[in-house]
Protein backbone atom coordinates (compact mmCIF):
# COMPACT_ATOMS: atom_id res chain seq x y z
CA UNK A 1 0.00 0.00 0.00
CA UNK A 2 2.83 2.29 1.00
CA UNK A 3 4.54 1.44 -2.28
CA UNK A 4 1.43 2.26 -4.26
CA UNK A 5 1.13 5.67 -2.60
CA UNK A 6 4.83 6.42 -3.23
CA UNK A 7 4.56 5.43 -6.87
CA UNK A 8 1.43 7.53 -7.20
CA UNK A 9 3.30 10.50 -5.75
CA UNK A 10 6.21 10.07 -8.17
CA UNK A 11 3.93 9.68 -11.19
CA UNK A 12 1.74 12.58 -10.03
CA UNK A 13 4.72 14.85 -9.46
CA UNK A 14 6.01 14.02 -12.94
CA UNK A 15 2.67 14.72 -14.61
CA UNK A 16 2.13 17.94 -12.66
CA UNK A 17 5.80 19.01 -12.91
CA UNK A 18 5.03 22.36 -14.53
CA UNK A 19 2.50 23.25 -11.85
CA UNK A 20 4.54 22.08 -8.86
CA UNK A 21 7.77 23.77 -9.82
CA UNK A 22 7.56 27.14 -11.50
CA UNK A 23 11.25 27.07 -12.39
CA UNK A 24 12.11 26.27 -16.00
CA UNK A 25 14.19 23.04 -16.01
CA UNK A 26 16.26 24.41 -18.89
CA UNK A 27 16.84 28.03 -17.93
CA UNK A 28 20.51 28.72 -17.40
CA UNK A 29 21.58 31.37 -14.91
CA UNK A 30 25.32 31.39 -14.15
CA UNK A 31 24.66 33.65 -11.17
CA UNK A 32 23.02 30.75 -9.30
CA UNK A 33 25.61 28.03 -9.96
CA UNK A 34 26.01 25.26 -7.38
CA UNK A 35 23.46 26.59 -4.93
CA UNK A 36 22.94 24.40 -1.88
CA UNK A 37 19.45 23.01 -1.39
CA UNK A 38 17.38 25.84 0.09
CA UNK A 39 13.85 27.21 -0.02
CA UNK A 40 14.65 28.87 -3.34
CA UNK A 41 16.31 25.81 -4.88
CA UNK A 42 14.67 22.89 -3.10
CA UNK A 43 17.21 20.36 -4.42
CA UNK A 44 19.99 22.89 -5.12
CA UNK A 45 21.21 23.96 -8.53
CA UNK A 46 23.73 22.54 -11.00
CA UNK A 47 26.79 23.90 -12.76
CA UNK A 48 24.61 25.98 -15.10
CA UNK A 49 22.42 27.31 -12.31
CA UNK A 50 19.50 25.15 -13.35
CA UNK A 51 16.98 24.15 -10.70
CA UNK A 52 17.55 20.46 -9.85
CA UNK A 53 14.07 20.09 -8.32
CA UNK A 54 12.42 21.17 -11.52
CA UNK A 55 14.79 19.03 -13.61
CA UNK A 56 14.05 15.96 -11.49
CA UNK A 57 10.28 16.44 -11.77
CA UNK A 58 10.40 17.07 -15.52
CA UNK A 59 12.93 14.26 -15.89
CA UNK A 60 10.36 11.94 -14.34
CA UNK A 61 8.07 12.50 -17.32
CA UNK A 62 10.71 11.26 -19.77
CA UNK A 63 12.05 8.44 -17.60
CA UNK A 64 8.62 7.04 -16.71
CA UNK A 65 7.45 7.29 -20.30
CA UNK A 66 10.54 5.51 -21.63
CA UNK A 67 10.18 2.81 -18.99
CA UNK A 68 6.50 2.30 -19.70
CA UNK A 69 6.80 2.26 -23.49
CA UNK A 70 9.78 -0.12 -23.42
CA UNK A 71 7.94 -2.52 -21.13
CA UNK A 72 4.80 -2.40 -23.30
CA UNK A 73 6.77 -3.09 -26.48
CA UNK A 74 8.82 -5.87 -24.90
CA UNK A 75 5.66 -7.46 -23.49
CA UNK A 76 3.93 -7.30 -26.87
CA UNK A 77 6.75 -8.74 -28.98
CA UNK A 78 7.80 -11.19 -26.31
CA UNK A 79 4.25 -12.51 -26.00
CA UNK A 80 3.96 -12.82 -29.76
CA UNK A 81 7.25 -14.72 -29.98
CA UNK A 82 6.35 -16.90 -26.99
CA UNK A 83 2.92 -17.81 -28.38
CA UNK A 84 4.39 -18.71 -31.75
CA UNK A 85 7.27 -20.69 -30.26
CA UNK A 86 4.95 -22.51 -27.89
CA UNK A 87 2.59 -23.64 -30.63
CA UNK A 88 4.72 -24.36 -33.71
CA UNK A 89 7.66 -26.68 -33.38
CA UNK A 90 9.65 -25.39 -36.35
CA UNK A 91 9.27 -21.74 -35.33
CA UNK A 92 10.18 -22.77 -31.79
CA UNK A 93 13.53 -24.18 -32.90
CA UNK A 94 14.54 -21.06 -34.82
CA UNK A 95 13.03 -18.42 -32.55
CA UNK A 96 14.41 -19.85 -29.33
CA UNK A 97 17.94 -20.08 -30.75
CA UNK A 98 17.68 -16.40 -31.70
CA UNK A 99 16.42 -15.60 -28.18
CA UNK A 100 19.30 -17.59 -26.62
CA UNK A 101 21.72 -15.55 -28.71
CA UNK A 102 20.09 -12.26 -27.71
CA UNK A 103 20.23 -13.26 -24.06
CA UNK A 104 23.95 -13.96 -24.33
CA UNK A 105 24.62 -10.29 -25.14
CA UNK A 106 24.81 -8.22 -21.94
CA UNK A 107 21.79 -5.90 -22.11
CA UNK A 108 23.54 -2.62 -21.31
CA UNK A 109 26.10 -3.34 -24.03
CA UNK A 110 23.39 -4.13 -26.56
CA UNK A 111 21.36 -1.04 -25.70
CA UNK A 112 24.41 1.23 -25.77
CA UNK A 113 25.47 -0.16 -29.16
CA UNK A 114 21.99 0.32 -30.67
CA UNK A 115 21.58 3.90 -29.43
CA UNK A 116 25.06 4.92 -30.51
CA UNK A 117 24.46 3.54 -34.01
CA UNK A 118 21.00 4.94 -34.57
CA UNK A 119 21.47 8.15 -32.60
CA UNK A 120 19.62 9.11 -29.42
CA UNK A 121 15.89 9.76 -29.81
CA UNK A 122 12.79 8.62 -27.95
CA UNK A 123 12.23 5.81 -30.47
CA UNK A 124 15.80 4.53 -30.54
CA UNK A 125 16.15 4.56 -26.76
CA UNK A 126 12.85 2.75 -26.24
CA UNK A 127 13.78 0.15 -28.88
CA UNK A 128 17.28 -0.27 -27.45
CA UNK A 129 15.90 -0.88 -23.96
CA UNK A 130 13.10 -3.18 -25.10
CA UNK A 131 15.10 -5.56 -27.35
CA UNK A 132 17.14 -7.18 -24.53
CA UNK A 133 13.91 -7.72 -22.54
CA UNK A 134 12.05 -9.55 -25.32
CA UNK A 135 13.74 -12.97 -24.81
CA UNK A 136 12.76 -13.04 -21.15
CA UNK A 137 9.08 -12.51 -21.97
CA UNK A 138 9.24 -14.95 -24.87
CA UNK A 139 10.66 -17.69 -22.65
CA UNK A 140 8.06 -17.07 -19.96
CA UNK A 141 5.11 -17.13 -22.37
CA UNK A 142 6.47 -20.15 -24.24
CA UNK A 143 6.75 -22.09 -20.98
CA UNK A 144 3.20 -21.08 -20.07
CA UNK A 145 1.87 -22.15 -23.48
CA UNK A 146 3.63 -25.52 -23.22
CA UNK A 147 1.97 -26.10 -19.83
CA UNK A 148 -1.45 -24.75 -20.76
CA UNK A 149 -1.78 -26.77 -23.94
CA UNK A 150 -1.86 -29.93 -21.84
CA UNK A 151 -4.93 -28.65 -19.99
CA UNK A 152 -8.19 -30.57 -20.50
CA UNK A 153 -10.08 -27.45 -21.60
CA UNK A 154 -7.59 -26.94 -24.41
CA UNK A 155 -8.05 -30.58 -25.46
CA UNK A 156 -11.79 -29.96 -25.40
CA UNK A 157 -11.37 -26.94 -27.64
CA UNK A 158 -9.17 -28.93 -30.02
CA UNK A 159 -11.70 -31.74 -30.15
CA UNK A 160 -14.36 -29.24 -31.14
CA UNK A 161 -12.08 -28.36 -34.06
CA UNK A 162 -11.78 -24.73 -33.10
CA UNK A 163 -9.04 -23.17 -35.25
CA UNK A 164 -5.59 -23.06 -33.70
CA UNK A 165 -5.24 -19.28 -33.61
CA UNK A 166 -8.58 -18.98 -31.88
CA UNK A 167 -7.56 -21.49 -29.21
CA UNK A 168 -4.34 -19.58 -28.71
CA UNK A 169 -6.04 -16.22 -28.33
CA UNK A 170 -9.17 -17.28 -26.44
CA UNK A 171 -7.98 -20.13 -24.26
CA UNK A 172 -4.21 -20.04 -23.93
CA UNK A 173 -3.44 -16.31 -23.88
CA UNK A 174 -5.73 -15.48 -20.92
CA UNK A 175 -3.82 -18.05 -18.86
CA UNK A 176 -0.59 -16.17 -19.57
CA UNK A 177 -1.90 -12.82 -18.36
CA UNK A 178 -1.08 -13.22 -14.66
CA UNK A 179 2.64 -14.02 -15.06
CA UNK A 180 2.84 -11.42 -17.82
CA UNK A 181 1.53 -8.68 -15.55
CA UNK A 182 4.13 -9.60 -12.93
CA UNK A 183 6.88 -9.67 -15.56
CA UNK A 184 5.64 -6.33 -16.90
CA UNK A 185 6.16 -4.62 -13.57
CA UNK A 186 9.71 -5.97 -13.31
CA UNK A 187 10.40 -4.85 -16.87
CA UNK A 188 9.02 -1.41 -16.16
CA UNK A 189 11.42 -1.11 -13.22
CA UNK A 190 14.39 -2.40 -15.15
CA UNK A 191 13.61 -0.20 -18.17
CA UNK A 192 13.65 2.92 -15.97
CA UNK A 193 17.03 1.76 -14.66
CA UNK A 194 18.30 1.10 -18.19
CA UNK A 195 17.34 4.59 -19.32
CA UNK A 196 19.25 5.98 -16.38
CA UNK A 197 22.27 3.83 -17.21
CA UNK A 198 22.22 4.95 -20.85
CA UNK A 199 22.02 8.58 -19.73
CA UNK A 200 24.77 8.01 -17.20
CA UNK A 201 27.06 6.50 -19.84
CA UNK A 202 26.46 9.49 -22.08
CA UNK A 203 24.41 7.79 -24.79
CA UNK A 204 20.96 8.82 -23.57
CA UNK A 205 18.86 11.84 -24.41
CA UNK A 206 20.59 15.10 -25.31
CA UNK A 207 20.84 17.45 -22.34
CA UNK A 208 18.00 19.74 -23.49
CA UNK A 209 15.66 16.87 -22.64
CA UNK A 210 16.04 16.23 -18.92
CA UNK A 211 15.63 12.63 -17.85
CA UNK A 212 16.80 11.12 -14.57
CA UNK A 213 19.65 9.47 -16.46
CA UNK A 214 21.16 12.57 -17.97
CA UNK A 215 20.49 14.80 -14.97
CA UNK A 216 22.66 12.33 -13.03
CA UNK A 217 25.17 12.14 -15.88
CA UNK A 218 25.60 15.93 -15.86
CA UNK A 219 25.98 15.93 -12.10
CA UNK A 220 28.96 13.56 -12.39
CA UNK A 221 31.48 16.23 -13.34
CA UNK A 222 30.61 18.31 -10.30
CA UNK A 223 30.12 15.36 -8.00
CA UNK A 224 32.72 16.27 -5.38
CA UNK A 225 31.63 19.88 -5.27
CA UNK A 226 27.89 19.48 -5.51
CA UNK A 227 26.82 15.95 -4.57
CA UNK A 228 23.16 17.00 -4.52
CA UNK A 229 23.20 17.10 -8.34
CA UNK A 230 23.41 13.28 -8.26
CA UNK A 231 21.84 12.59 -4.90
CA UNK A 232 18.30 13.89 -5.53
CA UNK A 233 17.70 12.44 -9.00
CA UNK A 234 19.32 9.25 -7.67
CA UNK A 235 16.88 9.10 -4.76
CA UNK A 236 13.89 9.69 -7.03
CA UNK A 237 15.10 7.05 -9.44
CA UNK A 238 15.76 4.53 -6.67
CA UNK A 239 12.41 5.09 -4.95
CA UNK A 240 10.53 4.68 -8.21
CA UNK A 241 12.29 1.47 -9.17
CA UNK A 242 11.99 0.18 -5.61
CA UNK A 243 8.23 0.78 -5.42
CA UNK A 244 7.63 -0.79 -8.83
CA UNK A 245 9.68 -3.85 -7.79
CA UNK A 246 7.79 -4.15 -4.50
CA UNK A 247 4.48 -3.91 -6.35
CA UNK A 248 5.74 -6.61 -8.72
CA UNK A 249 6.50 -8.89 -5.76
CA UNK A 250 3.05 -8.24 -4.29
CA UNK A 251 1.39 -8.95 -7.62
CA UNK A 252 3.35 -12.17 -7.94
CA UNK A 253 2.24 -13.30 -4.49
CA UNK A 254 -1.36 -12.47 -5.39
CA UNK A 255 -1.44 -13.88 -8.90
CA UNK A 256 0.90 -16.86 -8.83
CA UNK A 257 -1.07 -19.71 -7.28
CA UNK A 258 2.03 -21.90 -6.99
CA UNK A 259 3.73 -19.45 -4.66
CA UNK A 260 0.65 -18.70 -2.59
CA UNK A 261 0.12 -22.47 -2.27
CA UNK A 262 3.65 -22.92 -0.92
CA UNK A 263 3.02 -19.98 1.42
CA UNK A 264 -0.06 -21.66 2.81
CA UNK A 265 1.77 -24.91 3.38
CA UNK B 1 28.74 -39.05 -20.60
CA UNK B 2 31.14 -38.01 -23.37
CA UNK B 3 28.19 -37.86 -25.74
CA UNK B 4 26.20 -35.64 -23.39
CA UNK B 5 29.10 -33.24 -23.03
CA UNK B 6 29.52 -33.21 -26.79
CA UNK B 7 25.82 -32.37 -27.34
CA UNK B 8 26.13 -29.55 -24.83
CA UNK B 9 29.16 -28.18 -26.68
CA UNK B 10 27.28 -28.37 -29.98
CA UNK B 11 24.33 -26.46 -28.51
CA UNK B 12 26.60 -23.50 -27.73
CA UNK B 13 27.54 -23.06 -31.39
CA UNK B 14 24.18 -21.75 -32.67
CA UNK B 15 24.08 -19.25 -29.79
CA UNK B 16 27.44 -17.80 -30.82
CA UNK B 17 26.35 -17.82 -34.47
CA UNK B 18 23.25 -15.80 -33.57
CA UNK B 19 25.36 -13.33 -31.57
CA UNK B 20 27.83 -12.92 -34.46
CA UNK B 21 24.99 -12.50 -36.97
CA UNK B 22 23.28 -9.96 -34.75
CA UNK B 23 26.46 -7.94 -34.32
CA UNK B 24 26.97 -8.08 -38.10
CA UNK B 25 23.43 -6.87 -38.79
CA UNK B 26 23.56 -4.16 -36.14
CA UNK B 27 25.94 -2.01 -38.16
CA UNK B 28 24.59 -2.94 -41.60
CA UNK B 29 20.91 -2.47 -40.87
CA UNK B 30 21.24 0.78 -38.95
CA UNK B 31 19.90 3.74 -40.88
CA UNK B 32 22.47 5.67 -42.84
CA UNK B 33 25.71 4.65 -44.46
CA UNK B 34 27.77 2.54 -42.02
CA UNK B 35 30.98 3.93 -43.55
CA UNK B 36 29.87 7.47 -42.63
CA UNK B 37 28.75 6.28 -39.20
CA UNK B 38 32.21 4.87 -38.57
CA UNK B 39 34.25 7.63 -40.19
CA UNK B 40 32.20 10.31 -38.44
CA UNK B 41 29.93 13.02 -39.82
CA UNK B 42 32.79 15.43 -40.45
CA UNK B 43 34.98 12.99 -42.38
CA UNK B 44 36.07 13.80 -45.90
CA UNK B 45 34.83 11.76 -48.85
CA UNK B 46 38.25 10.16 -49.11
CA UNK B 47 38.23 9.07 -45.45
CA UNK B 48 34.77 7.60 -45.86
CA UNK B 49 35.87 5.66 -48.93
CA UNK B 50 38.92 4.29 -47.15
CA UNK B 51 36.75 3.09 -44.26
CA UNK B 52 34.39 1.50 -46.76
CA UNK B 53 37.26 -0.33 -48.42
CA UNK B 54 38.91 -1.34 -45.14
CA UNK B 55 35.74 -2.91 -43.77
CA UNK B 56 34.65 -4.41 -47.09
CA UNK B 57 31.44 -2.39 -47.00
CA UNK B 58 31.54 -1.93 -50.78
CA UNK B 59 30.66 -5.57 -51.37
CA UNK B 60 27.24 -7.20 -51.35
CA UNK B 61 25.66 -8.08 -48.01
CA UNK B 62 26.05 -11.82 -48.59
CA UNK B 63 29.75 -11.52 -49.43
CA UNK B 64 30.21 -9.27 -46.39
CA UNK B 65 28.45 -11.81 -44.19
CA UNK B 66 30.55 -14.76 -45.38
CA UNK B 67 33.69 -12.68 -45.00
CA UNK B 68 32.66 -11.54 -41.50
CA UNK B 69 31.83 -15.04 -40.33
CA UNK B 70 35.09 -16.50 -41.62
CA UNK B 71 37.05 -13.69 -39.97
CA UNK B 72 35.26 -14.22 -36.67
CA UNK B 73 35.80 -17.98 -36.87
CA UNK B 74 39.53 -17.46 -37.32
CA UNK B 75 39.60 -15.03 -34.39
CA UNK B 76 40.34 -12.00 -36.57
CA UNK B 77 38.28 -9.15 -35.12
CA UNK B 78 39.82 -6.50 -37.36
CA UNK B 79 41.63 -3.32 -36.36
CA UNK B 80 40.53 -0.36 -34.30
CA UNK B 81 39.53 2.63 -36.42
CA UNK B 82 41.12 5.03 -33.95
CA UNK B 83 44.36 3.40 -32.86
CA UNK B 84 44.79 1.03 -35.84
CA UNK B 85 45.76 -1.72 -33.39
CA UNK B 86 44.20 -5.19 -33.66
CA UNK B 87 40.96 -5.27 -31.64
CA UNK B 88 41.93 -8.43 -29.80
CA UNK B 89 45.20 -6.99 -28.53
CA UNK B 90 43.36 -3.86 -27.35
CA UNK B 91 40.97 -6.10 -25.46
CA UNK B 92 43.82 -8.18 -24.03
CA UNK B 93 45.53 -5.00 -22.75
CA UNK B 94 42.45 -4.00 -20.77
CA UNK B 95 41.54 -7.46 -19.50
CA UNK B 96 43.38 -7.44 -16.18
CA UNK B 97 41.47 -4.70 -14.27
CA UNK B 98 38.12 -6.17 -15.31
CA UNK B 99 39.17 -9.70 -14.32
CA UNK B 100 40.42 -8.49 -10.93
CA UNK B 101 37.20 -6.52 -10.32
CA UNK B 102 34.96 -9.40 -11.43
CA UNK B 103 36.84 -11.99 -9.36
CA UNK B 104 36.74 -9.94 -6.16
CA UNK B 105 33.05 -9.21 -6.79
CA UNK B 106 32.14 -12.86 -7.29
CA UNK B 107 34.11 -13.95 -4.19
CA UNK B 108 32.48 -11.21 -2.10
CA UNK B 109 29.03 -12.08 -3.41
CA UNK B 110 29.27 -15.82 -2.82
CA UNK B 111 30.79 -15.39 0.65
CA UNK B 112 28.01 -13.04 1.75
CA UNK B 113 24.92 -13.76 -0.33
CA UNK B 114 24.77 -17.55 0.04
CA UNK B 115 24.83 -17.50 3.87
CA UNK B 116 22.38 -14.57 3.80
CA UNK B 117 19.93 -16.51 1.66
CA UNK B 118 20.37 -19.65 3.75
CA UNK B 119 19.74 -17.82 7.01
CA UNK B 120 16.69 -16.09 5.51
CA UNK B 121 15.23 -19.43 4.43
CA UNK B 122 15.96 -21.02 7.79
CA UNK B 123 14.40 -18.07 9.62
CA UNK B 124 11.47 -17.87 7.22
CA UNK B 125 9.11 -14.93 7.91
CA UNK B 126 11.27 -14.02 10.91
CA UNK B 127 13.15 -10.75 11.26
CA UNK B 128 16.34 -12.07 9.64
CA UNK B 129 14.32 -13.13 6.62
CA UNK B 130 12.74 -9.68 6.41
CA UNK B 131 16.12 -7.95 6.63
CA UNK B 132 17.63 -10.09 3.87
CA UNK B 133 14.61 -9.77 1.59
CA UNK B 134 14.44 -6.02 2.12
CA UNK B 135 18.11 -5.80 1.23
CA UNK B 136 17.43 -7.91 -1.88
CA UNK B 137 14.64 -5.64 -3.12
CA UNK B 138 16.68 -2.51 -2.46
CA UNK B 139 19.74 -4.04 -4.10
CA UNK B 140 17.73 -4.66 -7.24
CA UNK B 141 16.33 -1.16 -7.32
CA UNK B 142 19.12 1.26 -6.50
CA UNK B 143 21.23 1.81 -9.60
CA UNK B 144 24.88 0.85 -9.18
CA UNK B 145 26.14 4.34 -9.95
CA UNK B 146 24.06 5.78 -7.11
CA UNK B 147 25.51 3.14 -4.76
CA UNK B 148 28.99 3.83 -6.11
CA UNK B 149 28.84 7.59 -5.67
CA UNK B 150 27.30 7.28 -2.22
CA UNK B 151 30.10 4.95 -1.12
CA UNK B 152 32.72 7.29 -2.59
CA UNK B 153 31.17 10.25 -0.83
CA UNK B 154 30.94 8.52 2.54
CA UNK B 155 34.04 6.32 2.66
CA UNK B 156 36.49 7.97 0.30
CA UNK B 157 35.79 11.71 0.36
CA UNK B 158 34.40 12.27 3.86
CA UNK B 159 36.02 9.50 5.88
CA UNK B 160 39.12 9.33 3.63
CA UNK B 161 39.39 5.59 4.30
CA UNK B 162 39.79 4.46 0.71
CA UNK B 163 40.92 5.96 -2.59
CA UNK B 164 38.24 7.77 -4.63
CA UNK B 165 38.99 6.11 -7.95
CA UNK B 166 41.61 4.49 -10.14
CA UNK B 167 43.21 1.10 -10.45
CA UNK B 168 46.44 -0.49 -9.20
CA UNK B 169 47.60 -3.86 -10.48
CA UNK B 170 47.75 -6.59 -7.81
CA UNK B 171 51.06 -7.72 -9.32
CA UNK B 172 52.64 -4.32 -8.68
CA UNK B 173 51.12 -3.52 -5.27
CA UNK B 174 48.76 -6.14 -3.77
CA UNK B 175 47.69 -3.99 -0.80
CA UNK B 176 47.11 -0.87 -2.87
CA UNK B 177 45.26 -2.93 -5.42
CA UNK B 178 42.90 -4.30 -2.79
CA UNK B 179 42.28 -0.80 -1.41
CA UNK B 180 41.40 0.43 -4.89
CA UNK B 181 39.22 -2.50 -5.84
CA UNK B 182 37.16 -2.79 -2.67
CA UNK B 183 34.67 0.07 -3.30
CA UNK B 184 34.02 -0.84 -6.95
CA UNK B 185 33.62 -4.48 -5.95
CA UNK B 186 31.07 -3.64 -3.25
CA UNK B 187 29.22 -1.40 -5.71
CA UNK B 188 29.13 -4.13 -8.34
CA UNK B 189 28.27 -6.90 -5.90
CA UNK B 190 25.15 -5.33 -4.37
CA UNK B 191 22.83 -6.17 -7.27
CA UNK B 192 24.52 -9.55 -7.68
CA UNK B 193 24.09 -10.28 -3.96
CA UNK B 194 20.42 -9.33 -4.19
CA UNK B 195 19.99 -11.88 -6.97
CA UNK B 196 21.97 -14.69 -5.34
CA UNK B 197 20.51 -14.30 -1.85
CA UNK B 198 16.99 -14.43 -3.29
CA UNK B 199 17.67 -17.56 -5.27
CA UNK B 200 19.50 -19.22 -2.38
CA UNK B 201 16.54 -18.54 -0.11
CA UNK B 202 14.01 -19.84 -2.63
CA UNK B 203 15.88 -23.03 -3.46
CA UNK B 204 16.67 -23.85 0.17
CA UNK B 205 13.01 -23.32 1.07
CA UNK B 206 12.10 -25.78 -1.64
CA UNK B 207 14.64 -28.35 -0.42
CA UNK B 208 13.58 -27.95 3.21
CA UNK B 209 10.20 -29.35 2.18
CA UNK B 210 11.72 -32.55 0.78
CA UNK B 211 11.39 -36.00 2.35
CA UNK B 212 15.08 -36.48 3.12
CA UNK B 213 15.06 -33.33 5.26
CA UNK B 214 12.15 -34.75 7.23
CA UNK B 215 14.11 -37.98 7.60
CA UNK B 216 17.11 -36.05 8.87
CA UNK B 217 14.89 -34.25 11.37
CA UNK B 218 13.26 -37.52 12.40
CA UNK B 219 16.70 -38.94 13.09
CA UNK B 220 17.13 -36.07 15.50
CA UNK B 221 19.63 -34.19 13.34
CA UNK B 222 20.65 -30.78 14.58
CA UNK B 223 18.80 -27.96 12.73
CA UNK B 224 22.02 -26.14 11.84
CA UNK B 225 23.59 -29.30 10.52
CA UNK B 226 20.50 -30.01 8.42
CA UNK B 227 20.69 -26.53 6.92
CA UNK B 228 24.40 -26.49 6.08
CA UNK B 229 25.03 -30.20 5.41
CA UNK B 230 21.80 -31.36 3.81
CA UNK B 231 19.89 -28.41 2.40
CA UNK B 232 22.66 -26.14 1.12
CA UNK B 233 24.61 -28.72 -0.93
CA UNK B 234 21.39 -29.79 -2.62
CA UNK B 235 20.45 -26.20 -3.36
CA UNK B 236 23.91 -25.58 -4.81
CA UNK B 237 22.90 -26.58 -8.33
CA UNK B 238 20.36 -23.80 -8.72
CA UNK B 239 22.55 -21.29 -6.91
CA UNK B 240 25.54 -21.93 -9.17
CA UNK B 241 23.27 -21.83 -12.24
CA UNK B 242 22.06 -18.38 -11.26
CA UNK B 243 25.62 -17.22 -10.60
CA UNK B 244 26.39 -18.29 -14.17
CA UNK B 245 23.35 -16.55 -15.62
CA UNK B 246 24.09 -13.52 -13.47
CA UNK B 247 27.40 -13.06 -15.29
CA UNK B 248 25.42 -11.07 -17.90
CA UNK B 249 24.23 -8.66 -15.18
CA UNK B 250 27.77 -8.53 -13.87
CA UNK B 251 29.16 -7.57 -17.29
CA UNK B 252 26.59 -4.80 -17.69
CA UNK B 253 27.48 -3.63 -14.20
CA UNK B 254 31.20 -3.66 -15.02
CA UNK B 255 30.62 -1.07 -17.76
CA UNK B 256 28.93 1.30 -15.30
CA UNK B 257 31.18 0.64 -12.32
CA UNK B 258 34.41 1.09 -14.26
CA UNK B 259 33.01 4.35 -15.48
CA UNK B 260 32.20 5.55 -11.93
CA UNK B 261 35.59 4.55 -10.52
CA UNK B 262 37.64 5.36 -13.60
CA UNK B 263 39.08 1.86 -13.91
CA UNK B 264 40.87 1.25 -17.23
CA UNK B 265 39.23 -2.10 -17.94
CA UNK B 266 36.99 -3.53 -20.64
CA UNK B 267 34.01 -1.49 -19.48
CA UNK B 268 35.89 1.77 -19.97
CA UNK B 269 37.17 0.47 -23.31
CA UNK B 270 33.54 -0.09 -24.34
CA UNK B 271 32.49 3.45 -23.45
CA UNK B 272 35.60 4.97 -25.02
CA UNK B 273 35.01 2.95 -28.19
CA UNK B 274 31.34 3.98 -28.33
CA UNK B 275 32.14 7.64 -27.82
CA UNK B 276 34.95 7.45 -30.39
CA UNK B 277 32.63 5.61 -32.81
CA UNK B 278 35.21 2.83 -32.99
CA UNK B 279 32.82 0.12 -34.17
CA UNK B 280 35.27 -2.70 -34.82
CA UNK B 281 36.21 -2.45 -31.12
CA UNK B 282 32.55 -2.27 -30.04
CA UNK B 283 31.73 -5.34 -32.13
CA UNK B 284 34.75 -7.20 -30.77
CA UNK B 285 33.77 -6.38 -27.20
CA UNK B 286 30.17 -7.54 -27.63
CA UNK B 287 31.44 -10.80 -29.14
CA UNK B 288 34.05 -11.37 -26.45
CA UNK B 289 31.63 -10.58 -23.58
CA UNK B 290 28.95 -12.86 -25.05
CA UNK B 291 31.51 -15.58 -25.67
CA UNK B 292 32.68 -15.41 -22.05
CA UNK B 293 29.06 -15.60 -20.88
CA UNK B 294 28.30 -18.64 -23.05
CA UNK B 295 31.58 -20.30 -22.07
CA UNK B 296 31.02 -19.86 -18.33
CA UNK B 297 27.50 -21.25 -18.52
CA UNK B 298 28.68 -24.12 -20.71
CA UNK B 299 31.38 -24.97 -18.17
CA UNK B 300 28.86 -24.91 -15.33
CA UNK B 301 26.52 -27.23 -17.27
CA UNK B 302 29.32 -29.67 -18.03
CA UNK B 303 30.52 -29.70 -14.42
CA UNK B 304 26.96 -30.59 -13.38
CA UNK B 305 26.87 -33.45 -15.83
CA UNK B 306 30.01 -34.83 -14.25
CA UNK B 307 29.22 -34.08 -10.61
CA UNK B 308 25.48 -34.72 -10.40
CA UNK B 309 24.35 -37.99 -11.99
CA UNK B 310 20.67 -36.96 -11.78
CA UNK B 311 21.06 -34.22 -14.37
CA UNK B 312 20.47 -35.14 -18.00
CA UNK B 313 19.94 -32.50 -20.64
Amino acid sequence: MMALVMLGLVIGSAILASWISSADPLSISPRFRYRLPSSEFLFGSDQFGRDIFSRVLHGGQISLMVGFLSAVLAAFFGTLAGLLAGSFRLIDQILMRVMDGLMAIPNVLLAVAIVSLVGPSLVSIVVAICIPEIPRVARLIRAMVLTLREEPYVFAAVSMSIPRWKILLRHVLPGCVAPLVVQFSYMFASAILSEAVLGFLGVGFPSEIPSWGNVIAEGRTAFQRAPWCILFPGIFLSITVLTVNILGDRLRDLLDPRISASRAR
Amino acid sequence: MARLIFTRLLAAIPVMLVVATFVFLLLRLSPGDPAIVIAGEHASQQQIESVRMALGLDQSLVVQYVLWMSQMASGDFGNSVLSRQPVLSLIADRLEPTLVLATVTIILTVLLAVPMGAIAAWNRDGWRDRVVMTFAVIGFSVPSFVIGYTLVLLLAINAKLLPVQGYVSPFADPWGSLRHVILPAITLSIVFMALISRVTRASILEILGEDFIRTARAKGGHEKRILWKHALPNAAVSIVTVIGLGIATLISGVVVTESVFNIPGLGRLTIDAIQGRDYPVVQGLILVFSFVYVLINLTIDIIYLIVDPRIRY
